[in-house]
C-alpha cells in the first residue's frame, strides 16, 4: 500500500493567532514587528497588509509609509511555535502520526486514514474546514510524498488531493521554490531561466549536481519519492508523568523497586494536591541498549495510595528485563479521575462495597489472575435460568430489583445441561428413575413441572419443563424435559444440584 | 484465694486458645449460634477468624456442603458484610443464594481452575479485613498450603472456609473438618413432593473441641437442630466415598 501524506500550510499563522481575540484585525492591514539590527522590521503580515504591498522582512517604517495608521503588534515567535505544537496535538484526531513543519506547517501521515472519513476529498475538506473554524487560514494538499504535498499546498494554483502515483506530474508546473531549496539555489535557477520544475527535472543528474550541488538532487528525490523523508511524529505528553534518570544503569530488582517507590511517591503527592486518583498506570524503563521495558496496572477505583499501587506493580516487576541496565525510569498515569478525600468516618464500618481495602483487594487479584475471572452478579429480569443474573458493571453497582425467592433454584447449575436417560410413567409426570454417568438414581420424591418458555425475542427453541427430584440417598437434582411429551422428540437433561 | 485462682486459670485457658488460633471474634462480627452444635466448640462458640474445611468428593456432596455453608454465611455475612467465593469449574448459581437469606450481590465470585492461582487468590482475600468470609473450592490441599491460610486469618480476623474436593483428604492446619451428606428431605405437613432440606452434619475434627454428628434441617431461613435430649444421629449413611 502506498503511503499518503497531507501537508497543512497555515499561511497567516502568527497574524491569525493575534487576531483570534480581536477579529476586527482581520479586516484591516495588520503586521507583527520585531527588532533586528537596530531597526524594526515586519516579521508577519496579514492578507490585507500583503494586498497593500507589505511583505515580510520589510522595514516597519516603509510599511507605515505605505499604509498610514497600520495596526502593529510585537511578534512572539516562541509563543507561535507553541501554538503550532498545540495545533499538531489537536490534529491527532485525524491521524496518529503528526509531524511539525516549522515555522508554519504540519505534516500528517494519513496512510489508511482517509476511508474513515469516506474518501480522500472529504477527509481533506474536513481538515481544512475544522482548522478554518478555529480561525486560521489554511491550505492543505495530499500526495504520495511529504515533499510533493508540501509543494502542492504552497505553490499549486488549486491545492488539493493529488491522486496516487501522480505526484510527479503535479510537481512539473511548480516553481523551483516548491522543492524547499536554499534561496541562493533558487535564485541561480531563475537566473538560468529555469522557472518551472519540468524544465530541469529531466536534465542529467551529473550536470545538475555540478552546477547546483547535492542539495538540489536530494530535495528533488525527496519530492519524487526516490529518497525517503523521515518525519518525526510528535508525541503528546502525558499530563501525569514522573521521570527518574539514573547516574548508573540499574540492573537489579531492588534498584527497580527503589526507583518505582520514589516515582510513585512523587506522582501520588501530585495527585493528592490536585484531588485526583489514577485508574491506570504505566511504568517504563529505558534500557541502555535502546529497548524499552514496560509494565502496566489498572485499578478498579481511582487511587493515590502509593503502597497499594506499589503492591500492584510488585506482582509484575519480575517480568522486567533490565538487560545491560536501565538508565531512565518513567511513570505515567494515562487515566486519571477526580478523587475527593473521603470524609472521616465516625465509626469503623467494615465490609461495605465502598471500603477502600476491598477495591485494593480486587485490584491485586485482577492484576495477578486477570479481571475476566472476577465477577459480581446482579439480578436480571429473565425467567430463563442462564439469563436470570447479569454481571455487575462496577463495585458500586446496586441491584435495581430484589433477588427472587419465590422460585426454588439449585445451588449449583451445570454450565451446559447434561443428557440423561429417564423412565417416566405417564405424560407430564416426573420420572421414576434417571441414569447419569452410568449411575442409576431412583427417584423417591419429586416436584414439578415448572414450565419455562423460551424468550423468543432473544432465542428460538423449545420450552423446558423443570422437575425437582430427590433420589433414595437424599440427593436432590434439577431435571428438565426439552419439548412436549407427545412430540416424541423430547430429551431429558440434568441441569443442577439442590442442596 | 480460690476466686483469683479460677480467674487466673480462665485467663490462661483463653491465652492458650488464642495462641492456637482460636481467639474470640473481633467487634462487629456477629456470634454464630449453632444450637446444640455449639457444645462441640471450644468456649461453646463457633470459631470465627479461623479456617474450616468441608470434605466432599462428589458434586452432590459439594452441593450439600455449600448449602450448609450458605446457612452459616447467612448469619455471618448478613446484610452488611461482603464475602468472596472462589468456585472451580462448576458454576455456583448466584440467584439460588437468595433462598438462604443471603444477598448474592454481596458476593464476589472468582472462577479459577488453576490450583495454585486459587490458593494464591484465597490467601490474598483472607488477608483483607474488608471481607467477612472467604469460601474456596479446592482439590487436595496440602498441610503447608492450609497452614498459610490459617496464619492469614489469624492476622485479619476473616473467617475462611475450604470446600475440599478430594476423596482422601490429608491432614490440614484447619481448625475444624466437616462432612455434610444429604438426607431425605422432611415433608411439609405430610404433603407429597420435596420438603425442607436435611443433612447429616459430621464434625470430624475440631481443635480443642468434641467432634460429633447431628441431623440438621434448613427451614425457610434458619437451621433446625436436634433437641438436647435427642441422641446424636447415628452414622447409618453410606460412607461419603461411595456417595456419588
Amino acid at each position: 500500500m502506498s503511503k499518503r501524506f497531507v501537508s497543512i500550510w497555515l499561511r497567516y499563522l502568527a497574524t491569525d493567532w493575534f487576531s483570534l481575540h480581536q477579529p476586527e484585525r482581520k479586516q484591516h492591514p495588520f503586521v507583527l514587528r520585531s527588532l533586528s539590527h537596530g531597526r524594526m522590521i515586519v516579521t508577519a503580515a496579514n492578507a490585507q497588509a500583503e494586498q497593500n504591498g507589505i511583505s515580510k522582512n520589510r522595514a516597519l517604517a516603509d510599511a507605515r509609509a505605505l499604509v498610514p495608521g497600520l495596526d502593529v503588534a510585537d511578534d512572539e515567535p516562541e509563543k507561535i511555535q507553541r501554538v503550532l505544537a498545540k495545533l499538531a496535538e489537536w490534529c491527532i484526531r485525524f491521524t496518529p502520526c503528526v509531524a511539525l513543519d516549522p515555522p508554519d506547517g504540519l505534516w500528517l501521515d494519513v496512510t489508511g486514514c482517509a476511508h474513515l472519513w469516506g474518501g480522500e476529498e472529504r477527509y481533506l475538506n474536513d481538515i481544512i474546514h475544522r482548522i478554518s473554524a478555529r480561525g486560521y487560514q489554511v491550505c492543505a494538499a495530499m500526495a504520495d510524498t511529504p515533499g510533493a504535498a508540501w509543494a502542492v499546498a504552497r505553490y499549486a494554483a488549486q491545492p488539493g488531493v493529488v491522486p496516487p502515483q501522480q505526484h510527479v506530474q503535479a510537481l512539473l508546473p511548480l516553481p523551483p521554490q516548491a522543492l524547499r531549496l536554499e534561496p541562493a539555489i533558487t535564485e541561480r535557477l531563475h537566473k538560468l531561466g529555469l522557472h518551472r520544475i519540468q524544465q530541469f527535472i529531466n536534465l542529467p543528474r551529473a550536470s545538475l549536481r555540478k552546477r547546483f550541488g547535492v542539495p538540489l538532487l536530494q530535495q528533488l528525490d525527496k519530492a519524487t519519492g526516490q529518497e525517503w523523508e523521515i518525519l518525526v511524529p510528535i508525541r503528546p505528553i502525558e499530563p501525569y508523568q514522573e521521570r527518574l534518570p539514573c547516574l548508573e544503569p540499574i540492573v537489579t530488582a531492588t534498584g527497580i523497586e527503589i526507583a518505582l517507590r520514589q516515582l510513585l511517591e512523587n506522582l501520588c503527592g501530585r495527585l493528592r494536591q490536585e484531588q485526583k486518583g489514577l485508574r491506570a498506570a504505566v511504568f517504563k524503563g529505558y534500557r541502555v541498549d535502546g529497548k524499552t521495558e514496560h509494565i502496566s496496572i489498572a485499578t478498579s477505583r481511582a487511587s493515590r495510595q502509593g503502597v497499594h499501587l506499589f503492591k500492584l506493580f510488585e506482582l509484575k516487576i519480575a517480568s522486567m528485563e533490565p538487560g545491560m541496565g536501565i538508565e531512565l525510569f518513567v511513570l505515567e498515569a494515562p487515566v486519571v479521575e477526580d478523587l475527593l478525600p473521603a470524609q472521616e468516618k465516625m465509626w469503623k464500618a467494615s465490609g461495605g462495597w465502598d471500603d477502600e481495602r476491598l477495591a485494593e483487594l480486587v485490584d491485586r487479584l485482577a492484576t495477578k489472575v486477570g479481571s475476566g475471572v472476577i465477577h459480581r452478579y446482579m439480578p436480571a429480569e429473565h425467567h430463563w435460568p442462564e439469563r436470570s443474573f447479569a454481571k455487575a458493571a462496577s463495585l458500586e453497582e446496586e441491584p435495581s430489583m430484589a433477588w427472587r425467592t419465590d422460585v426454588l433454584r439449585p445451588l449449583y447449575l451445570l454450565p451446559i445441561p447434561q443428557r440423561i436417560e429417564v423412565t417416566a410413567p405417564i405424560p407430564d409426570y416426573p420420572p421414576m428413575l434417571f441414569r447419569y454417568r452410568e449411575k442409576v438414581h431412583k427417584i423417591v420424591k419429586a416436584d414439578g413441572p415448572e414450565r419455562i418458555e423460551q424468550e423468543w425475542w432473544l432465542q428460538q427453541g423449545q420450552h423446558r419443563d423443570y422437575y425437582r427430584v430427590e433420589d433414595e440417598e437424599g440427593n436432590r437434582y434439577w431435571l428438565f424435559r426439552l419439548g412436549h411429551y407427545h412430540d416424541k422428540t423430547f430429551q431429558w437433561f440434568l441441569h443442577g444440584y439442590f442442596s | 484465694m480460690p476466686l483469683t485462682q479460677a480467674a487466673t486459670l480462665e485467663r490462661l485457658r483463653s491465652d492458650i486458645l488464642r495462641l492456637q488460633g482460636l481467639a474470640p471474634a473481633g467487634d462487629g462480627v456477629p456470634a454464630l449460634d449453632l444450637g446444640v452444635i455449639n457444645k462441640a466448640f471450644p468456649n461453646h462458640t463457633f470459631p470465627t477468624a479461623a479456617m474450616h474445611e468441608f470434605v466432599s468428593a462428589t458434586a452432590e456432596a459439594v452441593t450439600a456442603a455449600s448449602g450448609f455453608l450458605s446457612g452459616l454465611l447467612s448469619s455471618l455475612v448478613g446484610n452488611t458484610g461482603t464475602a468472596l467465593w472462589i468456585t472451580g469449574p462448576t458454576l455456583l448459581f448466584p440467584p439460588a443464594l437468595a433462598a438462604w437469606g443471603l444477598q448474592p450481590h454481596r458476593f464476589l465470585f472468582l472462577r479459577l481452575t488453576n490450583h495454585k492461582q486459587a490458593l494464591w487468590a484465597m490467601e490474598e482475600a483472607l488477608k483483607s479485613p474488608a471481607l467477612t468470609a472467604v469460601v474456596g473450592e479446592v482439590r487436595d490441599i496440602s498441610f503447608t498450603e492450609s497452614r498459610r491460610l490459617q496464619l492469614a486469618v489469624e492476622q485479619s480476623r476473616v473467617t475462611g472456609f475450604i470446600i475440599n474436593r478430594s476423596r482422601k483428604a490429608g491432614t490440614t492446619a484447619c481448625v475444624s473438618r466437616w462432612r455434610i451428606t444429604s438426607l431425605p428431605s422432611v415433608p411439609i405437613d405430610n404433603l407429597p413432593g420435596i420438603g425442607f432440606p436435611r443433612w447429616h452434619v459430621e464434625l470430624l475434627r475440631i481443635r480443642n473441641g468434641k467432634p460429633g454428628a447431628w441431623e440438621v434441617q434448613w427451614r425457610n431461613d434458619h437451621f433446625i437442630y436436634p433437641t438436647e435430649n435427642q441422641p446424636p444421629a447415628t452414622n447409618d449413611q453410606q460412607p461419603f466415598q461411595q456417595a456419588g
